[in-house]
């Protein structure tokens, strides 16, 4: 059996997304900047994606900014807010502890600029406190940037809570919405929120294209200097078969949306109390503040890399918050920022179900945990020690 | 490209050597579940010759690969030419390893001293 369940990393491009990317590199490949036909057909087109994404978000089309991907996005909106933000004399950004690389490696640049930046808690749930950001708003906060879905636990943050505050006391806010986009609801308006990050990949569309949405009246800076593309501000050739397909998969998403959800979140909670049996093994993140399709356990005595290739080994594509999956000494930030010690961190294994997910699958998935993890206890040292009252159980 | 080489994973996927020795002569642990990786060697030692060689690792594909391997190249040896045991053999043994993946055969050189080392601490005391 061959599962794919790491829809969280990447989705597969979904047959209409492919159709559109094919149709537009055949048939569109006019530089939407040239003036003769073929060039202003591309531009037409290139107006019609931005207006159905757009539209879908409850935005205006000159709203929508098309990147290159959600990093892209993340680090524009960051870094944009903190230079203009500087220029009134204000230095103060307000995060939190389990947000993406894309945020926090952006965050670590500026506070090495001088910039001061809160990482607030979100407790064992994986959840930040609306009033923790509201006790965090100081006079020279610029900023407040919470991701809308966490991308290793899946817990669903309060964002238009948040929003509200952040309008009330008068502080730009953005959503890293990577996770969310294409799999809840997301209406700019109703979230309260001043610009927004998202990624086409994760919603079955092609990689290297996404878009920042920002409101009307909120300032932005380059990153990329050159043409006059996207009113200025993001210099280059439009992607147009990206952004197209783009278009297309999330229009897509957003219509099977509701059926997905409401087909995988059991599958889901079946494969939760599947891997629940396992001894000694526990869910990391809140069990219902979460999104659809994302399962992350810890379990005790062992660790995530070997958990992985031996799932592999089984057909089954899943993820780690290992150290040694990412080349780091330190497991995930998310699992150590909801209180997992660093050897139950390592343990742990993030499954992202796609839409054709079954229980059939879900059973296959539990069994081979069962087994893998055994297995690999038999022979670890940290299980020994565990079972032989050397050191304690946590989980 | 796969991660790692087929003898990695033909070590990873079939353990040698996997287990305890209750009445070893000599134990080494290293490492810590902090960091991801502990190994454990036990060895039975008679006349300078490793009789016997058993291991437990908790850690990722290439330490529990670097774990069997390192035990597989010191099963029959002098103790000291266990003892010249190098985390570059180990490696090369297994065909390579990914570059950030080469403290595990690192700590496979260091678990087998510290075995080794054991050992001939408890011998001295024993004289």
């Amino acid at each position: 059996m061959k599962i794919y369940a790491d829809n969280a990393a990447t989705t597969k491009m979904s047959r209409a997304a492919i159709d559109t990317m094919i149709d537009y590199m055949e048939n569109h490949f006019g530089n939407p900047s040239s003036l003769y036909m073929i060039g202003q057909e591309a531009k037409d087109r290139l107006e019609e994606a931005r207006a159905t994404v757009a539209g879908i978000i409850n935005a205006q089309p000159r709203e929508v900014l098309f990147t290159s991907g959600g990093s892209e996005a993340d680090n524009q909106a960051l870094l944009s807010a903190a230079k203009f933000g500087e220029l009134k004399g204000k230095k103060h950004i307000i995060s939190t502890a389990i947000e993406h690389h894309a945020i926090l490696h952006t965050l670590k640049k500026l506070e090495k600029q001088g910039f001061e930046v809160t990482y607030l808690p979100v407790g064992t749930r994986g959840i930040v406190s609306v009033n923790d950001v509201a006790d965090a708003i100081r006079d020279d906060t610029i900023l407040v940037t919470v991701m809308m879905v966490n991308n290793e636990i899946g817990t669903i943050q309060p964002i238009a809570e948040i929003g509200k505050l952040c309008r009330e006391r008068g502080v730009l806010f953005h959503t890293d919405a990577v996770q969310a986009v294409g799999h809840l609801p997301v209406d700019v308006q109703a979230l309260n929120v001043d610009m927004l990050s998202a990624s086409a990949h994760k919603f079955h569309g092609p990689k290297g294209v996404g878009f920042l949405y920002v409101r009307k009246g909120v300032r932005l800076f380059n990153l990329i200097e050159g043409g006059a593309q996207e009113r200025g501000k993001r210099a280059g050739t439009e992607n147009l078969p990206g952004i197209a397909s783009m278009a297309t998969a999330l229009t897509e998403s957003v219509e099977n949306m509701d059926a997905v959800n409401e087909k995988i979140r059991p599958i889901r909670d079946y494969l939760i109390k599947g891997l629940g049996e396992i001894p000694h093994s526990a869910l990391n993140g809140d069990a219902v503040d979460r999104v659809a399709n994302n399962v992350n356990f810890s379990f005790e005595g062992i660790e995530g890399e070997s958990l992985l290739i031996l799932l592999d080994q089984r057909g089954i594509s899943a993820s780690s918050g290992s150290a040694c999956t990412s080349g780091s000494l330190d497991p995930s930030h998310v699992l150590l920022a909801i209180g997992r010690v660093h050897d139950v961190a390592h343990g742990s294994l993030r499954l992202s179900l796609g839409e054709d997910a079954t229980y059939e699958e879900a059973d296959y998935i539990i069994e081979a945990a069962k087994e893998v993890v055994a297995y690999l206890r038999s022979f670890s040292p940290v299980w020994r020690d565990l079972t032989t009252g050397k050191s304690q159980f946590i989980l | 490209m796969a991660l790692y080489s087929d003898k990695v994973m033909d070590h990873f996927l079939k353990p040698r050597n996997v287990g305890v020795i209750e009445d070893a002569d000599g134990i080494g642990e290293v490492g810590n579940a902090r960091c991801g990786d502990i190994m454990k060697i036990y060895l039975k030692i008679d006349d300078d010759i490793i009789t016997d060689v058993k291991f437990e690792t908790f850690g990722c594909a290439s330490a529990i690969a670097s774990s069997s391997m390192a035990t597989e190249l010191i099963k029959g040896q002098k103790v000291e030419d266990a003892m010249a045991l190098t985390n570059k053999a180990v490696a090369e043994a297994l065909d390579g390893l990914p570059d950030y993946k080469m403290h595990c055969s690192v700590l496979a050189e260091e678990a087998i001293q510290k075995a080794l080392e054991d050992y001939q601490s408890k011998k001295s005391q024993e004289k």
